[in-house]
């Protein structure tokens, strides 16, 4: 019985990984893959990998941010000074290279324009992101910013991969350039058995090049989703490093009163 | 009982033992109170819940001062505690990994009682308070979780006050009633804040003494099913029990310890769990025109809420998981073999519980996917099995040969 009783143990230790491991897979798992080197649903898969330790990252994609996302997107739960602590950024390097005019760094991060013609605008007013990292998951913005391509059927001129019918304009075209999907034919077989042709996205042709080369353009997003991770939830790097502290502590606490148990379990007999 | 001692210490120690029966209280309950000698690894999980208890308390009263009840102010406020209130993430943290942990170590402690039979006289209303305590647990969770005021929070909600409305006749009137309004509603918010914060937990407090009291008044169980009472040693104590104090303080702490580290590292490296302890949509604020793409509850709940979705009428559905829970109070009489533990009792029985443990686990993970598919073809696979392994029992139990059960514990202090 005792050595089942650690069997049944190892088990619950055992399960609790696996269900760990299983929530990870099932978040990074998404639809099929298409063969043939297209493009197809392979987007699906793409990770921006990015690291929230990275502060001269965390710097540029700051920077990203308030040049090309806050005049729409807010982020209504963060404010400047924190945001100046955390990334290191000196207080005149604030004021002069982020704060717009007239805010002071106790500020919220707000975007000046008026919802109600922001939705007169684009049909819909333009999210708060503070949560948008943790709601959506950093893969999913990178997937977004990098799948946007020429769509003249649209009032913005462009459609998404990610998000189809997107109300957002690509604001990045001007660093990115325009992208016009090539489709191929491929013959697939249908959930009846039957053979038939489909449509799939072989690839992006660079039709108006932007400010940036390719590789510039996904450090770019990389940098900013990057951020946004970071504005998710700003304590997350002081959460994991404090949290090393605090379970070797509990490590040494619970092997000393093991110690305390033998020395009083020694007259039980 | 307790008898006044008949000599003090001196000073404000005798001064406060003459006015308050402290030293009754030790005497009777802690050093006095013998314990079988051969707990093992499944005997941690009560005094653990004790534990986790404490910490929802305690961070519970730490979030109440910063959360702002309303429809326009929940969720707010609980990212005004997640980012500028001083540790109020990890509180909050605390709190969510706390409910999650609540529920791993009282499935845990049941499965326990289960194992060894610790719900079979004389033990029967300790099992009664202890599933009223599971009771008063869920509905705590469920209301808890409606608090901050996600996406998750609210479709959650709906889905559940309206199991309320397939009771005929009243239902539809008590729906109304339990939401104070047409729909989930800043109304229903309050409510339930009230509720969470003040009147649950008093009753879950109550009741958690009521199961310690009734614990002590039959004595612990123990993994070998024997009432350790029967053999008294010259002093009047069981021969085979150790004082609670020190004997087993020492050795929770041990547990407690190991319980602690788990927390912490949940806490403080996946707080979210992969959205099992904090679902991703709830990170979205509610949304009364967006449903999310799936609608589940926190993972304790989905076994019953997989038996909801396996039956196809609704109504019907609502009845089996109503059934489903209630049907855990019936153990104590459903069960009539001669021994207590699973370590006597014969293969019928530890193959139904066996079963009853796969089936549990899978319907819990199925409660979490959609129901679709082969999904819903398994859970009516698993909710028979379910059922069976109670209404089963009065036949098994009396049906198998036993072993035969010794005079004495079981216990090597050496091993």
């Amino acid at each position: 019985m005792r050595t089942l009783n650690r069997a049944l143990a190892l088990v619950l230790v055992l399960s609790a990984a696996l269900t760990v491991g299983a929530a990870q897979a099932a978040e990074e798992a998404g639809g099929e893959h298409e063969g043939g080197g297209a493009i197809g649903d392979s987007w699906k898969h793409w990770e921006v990998k990015n690291e929230v330790e990275n502060i001269t990252s965390l710097q540029r994609g700051a920077r990203n941010f308030t040049s090309y996302c806050l005049g729409c997107h807010s982020l209504k739960y963060m404010r400047w000074s924190r945001l100046a602590d955390d990334l290191a950024i000196p207080e005149d390097q604030l004021d002069k290279l982020l704060l717009p005019p007239g805010d002071k760094p106790a500020d919220y991060i707000l975007s000046t324009m008026p919802q109600a013609d922001a939705e007169a605008w684009f049909g819909k007013a333009p999210p708060d992101l503070s949560l948008m990292a943790r709601s959506r998951g950093p893969d999913h913005l990178y997937q977004f910013l990098k799948t946007f391509y020429a769509d003249p059927s649209k009032p913005t001129g462009v459609n998404n991969l990610f998000l189809e019918n997107t109300a957002m304009p690509h604001v990045l075209s001007e660093l990115e350039g325009v992208k016009t999907p090539v489709y191929k034919e491929v013959e697939v077989t249908g959930e009846d058995g039957k053979p038939h042709k489909e449509k799939v996205l072989e690839k992006f042709e660079l039709t108006i090049p932007g400010r940036f080369t390719e590789g510039e353009y996904d450090a770019f997003v990389r940098d900013t989703v990057n951020f946004l991770d970071y504005v998710g939830e700003p304590v997350q790097v002081k959460r994991r490093s404090l949290g090393v502290w605090v379970v070797l502590f509990l490590i040494v606490f619970t092997w000393l009163t093991w110690l305390l148990k033998k020395e009083y379990w020694k007259d039980v007999h | 009982m307790a008898t006044p001692a008949t000599s003090y210490p001196k000073g404000f120690r005798g001064w406060l033992y003459k006015r308050l029966p402290v030293q009754e209280f030790v005497d009777d309950q802690l050093t006095g109170y013998y314990a079988p000698k051969n707990f093992n690894f499944w005997y941690y999980f009560g005094v653990l819940s004790l534990v986790v208890l404490v910490i929802q308390l305690l961070t519970g009263i730490f979030l109440t001062m910063f959360y702002k009840v309303g429809d326009a102010t929940s969720f707010d406020s609980v990212e005004f505690i997640m980012r500028e209130v001083s540790w109020g993430w990890l509180i909050r943290y605390m709190h969510s990994t706390g409910a999650s942990f609540f529920f791993i170590v009282v499935y845990l402690h049941m499965f326990r009682a289960m194992l060894y039979g610790s719900y079979k006289a004389p033990r029967e209303l300790l099992w009664l308070i202890g599933m009223a305590v599971y009771l008063a647990l869920m509905a705590e969770a469920f209301m808890g979780y409606v608090l901050p005021w996600g996406n998750m929070s609210f479709w959650g909600a709906q889905v559940i006050v309206n199991l309320f409305g397939t009771i005929p006749g009243i239902g539809p009137g008590l729906v109304e009633w339990i939401r104070g309004d047409y729909g989930i509603a800043d109304s229903t918010l309050n409510r339930f804040f009230s509720l969470h914060v003040v009147a649950i937990p008093l009753a879950l407090i109550l009741l958690v003494v009521l199961h310690l009291v009734a614990l002590r008044r039959v004595g612990s169980n123990n993994p070998d099913g024997i009432e350790i009472k029967e053999k008294l040693g010259a002093n009047g104590k069981p021969l085979d029990g150790i004082p609670f104090h020190p004997y087993y303080t020492v050795k929770d702490l041990v547990g407690v310890g190991l319980m602690l580290i788990l927390f912490a590292i949940v806490v403080f490296f996946v707080p979210a769990f992969g959205g099992l302890f904090l679902e991703t949509p709830n990170f979205e604020p509610n949304n009364p025109l967006s449903t999310p793409e799936h609608i589940a509850p926190t993972w304790y709940f989905t076994p019953y809420y997989a038996i909801l979705r396996a039956v196809p009428d609704q109504r019907l559905g609502a009845l089996l998981m109503f059934s489903s829970v209630l049907i855990w109070f019936f153990l104590p009489w459903l069960d009539r073999s001669p021994v207590k533990s699973m370590r006597y009792k014969g293969w019928m029985s530890r193959t139904a519980l066996t079963v009853f443990v796969i089936s549990f686990i899978a319907l819990m993970y199925l409660g979490l996917l959609p129901a679709e598919g082969t999904y819903v073809i398994l859970a009516r696979i698993f909710t028979p099995l379910y059922f069976l392994f109670f209404l089963l029992m009065p036949i098994y139990t009396k049906a198998e040969s036993v072993k035969a059960v010794p005079e004495r514990l079981t216990y090597d202090a050496h091993a």
